[in-house]
């Protein structure tokens, strides 16, 4: 108890009190949606539009100028990043209360672990999974990396799109051919000490090169380093690598159906513990997974003579079984025919 | 290669070699070049169909069933005209039909939208 207000009046006050206060712009707030890597995802109705739609507050408890100013540049990062796998960002702007805040497209859907649960087909998984593959690589090619790539960062909405969040932790590479992006992350990007995102993501102390931003288990070895200056698409391959053994290993739990090798050696060249032993890009990666759906050898696996049989008859099943069929009814006839 | 034409060169392949196995049946050899002509046109109409149908509809089995459906309607009529030796033709007649319907569903450019010379 505290004074004559019980601890539960206080702790509604307390959440009350850190809300965002939108008065004066054209949204009201309506519903907490989740955290994100630097800030709070709310849903809310735009008024003069009226629709709904999802804004990104700054924490004011880690509210400082270099949060705001990458709270913006991922606000920038999303406005030009025009894709069907990104969420397009209407706003961005500064709230009464000195917060800032970016406006985005509300999605209806799910993360892709839950989404994953009531599938329990591995081709539609891989399906999947190069979708978030076509959205990472339209990424680097626009020279930005994004860094904290797992599930949680994925999206699947209510119509079935594949939408990659969160890319509060992006890394600009280099401007593109219009000239975009000219602003960029160096080695040591500048960070209030102490910051948490959501649960999993962090951005921890300083070491010599930068800053050790990303989630664990999802980060590569050089991120986990710190080294920001030498990260390039590889980075994000390494995380698609630990994306897909998670999206593998959920199928595997779900179906008790075991994983094929050659995706298994996909899963582990993509998140080689050395740069050179990952796939170069990320459309090397999925045309590997493309060629494992469409029954081709992948590069990543050298098969025996065995597996090679296998794949074959998977391949052309209904051909083999056809051509069987037939030469064993003609057999049939010319056996008979003869006695 | 279109679906048509490939449904159409492989009905008449498959279709030549089906009725090439007639020679391995004594009782009927002497009129083997008349049951090849006749098989292959056969296997070359059911190719034609299998493709028409493959650019309409994208399903493998469905391909493959109607190739079975339009290979045992063409063998079943040529059995009846002839008469006889109704399990030596329709059976193979039809695997050859699905084996043609698998084809252009696997194989073969889906048609092509133009777009009109002005």
């Amino acid at each position: 108890m505290t004074g004559f207000l019980n601890d539960k009046a206080v702790e509604r006050l307390r959440s009350v009190g850190a809300l965002p206060e939108f008065s004066g712009t054209r949204y009201v707030l309506m519903d907490f949606l989740a955290r994100g890597g630097m800030g709070t995802v709310y849903a809310a109705q735009d008024k003069t539009l009226n629709r709904r739609v999802a804004i990104k507050v700054l924490d004011s408890s880690d509210h400082c100028n270099a949060l705001e100013e990458r709270l913006l540049r991922e606000a920038r990062v999303l406005a030009q990043l025009e894709h069907p796998g990104i969420v397009p960002v209407h706003d961005a702007g500064t709230l009464a209360d000195g917060r800032v805040f970016y406006v985005m497209k509300f999605v209806e859907g799910s993360r892709v672990d839950q989404f994953l649960n009531n599938v329990s087909s591995l081709f539609e998984r891989l399906r999947l999974f190069l979708r978030i593959c076509e959205t990472v690589s339209f990424a680097h090619s626009r020279g930005i990396l994004h860094r904290d790539l797992k599930p949680s960062n994925v999206m699947v909405g209510a119509f079935g799109e594949v939408l990659v969040m969160d890319w509060g932790l992006a890394k600009i590479l280099q401007p593109d051919s219009a000239g975009r992006f000219e602003e960029t992350l160096g080695s040591s990007e500048p960070l209030c000490t102490g910051v948490t995102g959501d649960s999993e993501t962090q951005i921890t102390s300083a070491t010599e090169d930068g800053v050790i931003l990303g989630t664990p288990g999802f980060m590569s070895p050089e991120q986990a380093q710190g080294k920001s200056s030498s990260l390039d698409a590889r980075t994000d391959i390494f995380s698609l690598g630990k994306l897909l053994e998670a999206i593998l290993k959920q199928a595997k739990s779900t179906t008790a159906v075991r994983v094929p090798r050659a995706l298994r050696a996909i899963c582990q060249k993509a998140a080689a513990e050395s740069l050179s032993g990952r796939y170069a890009s990320v459309s090397e990666l999925a045309e590997d997974i493309s060629r494992y759906l469409d029954g081709m050898p992948v590069s990543a696996y050298r098969e025996n003579l065995w597996e090679r049989a296998q794949r074959f008859y998977t391949r052309y099943q209904a051909a083999i079984l056809l051509i069987t069929a037939y030469l064993l009814m003609r057999a049939i006839v010319v056996f008979f025919g003869r006695h | 290669m279109n679906k048509i034409v490939l449904g159409l060169l492989l009905g008449a392949v498959l279709g030549a070699i089906d009725g090439g196995t007639a020679w391995f049946t004594p009782a009927v050899r002497p009129a083997i070049v008349g049951i090849i002509f006749g098989s292959t046109f056969k296997g070359l109409i059911a190719g034609v169909a299998a493709g028409i149908f493959a650019r309409k509809v994208n399903s493998v089995p469905l391909g493959i069933l109607f190739g079975l459906f339009v290979g045992f309607v063409l063998a079943f009529v040529v059995a009846y005209l002839q008469h006889g030796y109704y399990f030596e033709i329709i059976l193979p007649g039809s695997i050859v039909g699905g084996l043609v319907g698998w084809a252009t569903q696997r194989y073969g450019a889906p048609s092509t939208a133009t777009a009109p010379a002005r």
